[in-house]
């Protein structure tokens, strides 16, 4: 299990190969990846930068805390959680998730519990830099 | 920090409309996260949605604190 923050820009498939070769090949049979990426448009305005805030320590400590708690829920053999801090640009990855198991099913439905778990729990926020102003993110959208 | 004070940290949006992302308080008839809020920002009205934590566990505004504790506030998380 890995939990890391990243103040620098990273690419997420890049990650996850690396990752990847820690886990035992032929243990796993699924592997599910979540990648959220930051989009130049939001709320009908082009966003030209992002900034994202977080609380240091008690970040860090939630994720640890929803990766441990898919672990305990399903049966997987690992879990990485990649999220991005600071001066964020559209297009650049966000955050990923990625969960390896024996079968599908937990795959699935780990990746969605922590998605949704950091979503609601993990303390970030995000600031958008719009043409002429800036703007803090007040929720974020609902998961259906 | 001295044992008979509170770390009081504020985030995002608070930090800014507040001023200070950082001050300390006494724990002098300061019982309650509530009481925290309200000694540390001259009792300004808590906007509502605002989560709190306590060393870095979210709690409710009537739980309780005791000196060398940190209590944070911040607005509604939106990460990922």
């Amino acid at each position: 299990m890995l939990v890391e923050l990243r103040p620098e820009p990273f690419e997420p498939y890049h990650e996850l190969a690396s990752y990847q070769e820690s886990i035992a090949a032929g243990q796993y049979g699924a592997t599910a990846v979540f990648v959220g990426s930051m989009r130049e448009f939001n709320e009908g305005d082009q966003v030209q930068k992002m900034w994202l805030e977080y609380y240091p320590g008690m970040t860090e400590k939630y994720l640890e805390s929803i990766a441990s708690e898919a672990m305990s829920k399903w049966d997987l053999l690992d879990v990485l959680i990649i999220h991005r801090t600071g001066e964020v640009s559209p297009s650049d990855s966000i955050v990923l998730v990625a969960v390896w198991s024996g079968h599908r099913a937990a795959a699935f439905e780990a990746s969605r519990y922590l998605m949704e778990e950091l979503k609601s729990r993990a303390p970030f926020w995000k600031k958008e830099q719009l043409d002429h102003k800036s703007r803090w993110v007040e929720h974020n959208t609902p998961a259906k | 920090m001295s044992s008979q004070t509170i770390q009081v940290r504020f985030f995002a949006s608070l930090r800014e409309q507040l001023g200070h992302g950082e001050v300390e308080i006494s724990t002098d008839s300061v019982e309650t996260i509530a009481d925290v809020w309200q000694r540390s920002t001259d009792g300004k009205q808590m906007p509502v949605n605002t989560l709190m934590a306590i060393n870095m566990e979210y709690v409710e505004a009537s739980h309780p604190v005791q000196p060398g504790d940190e209590v944070a506030f911040f607005p509604p998380v939106t990460g990922g």
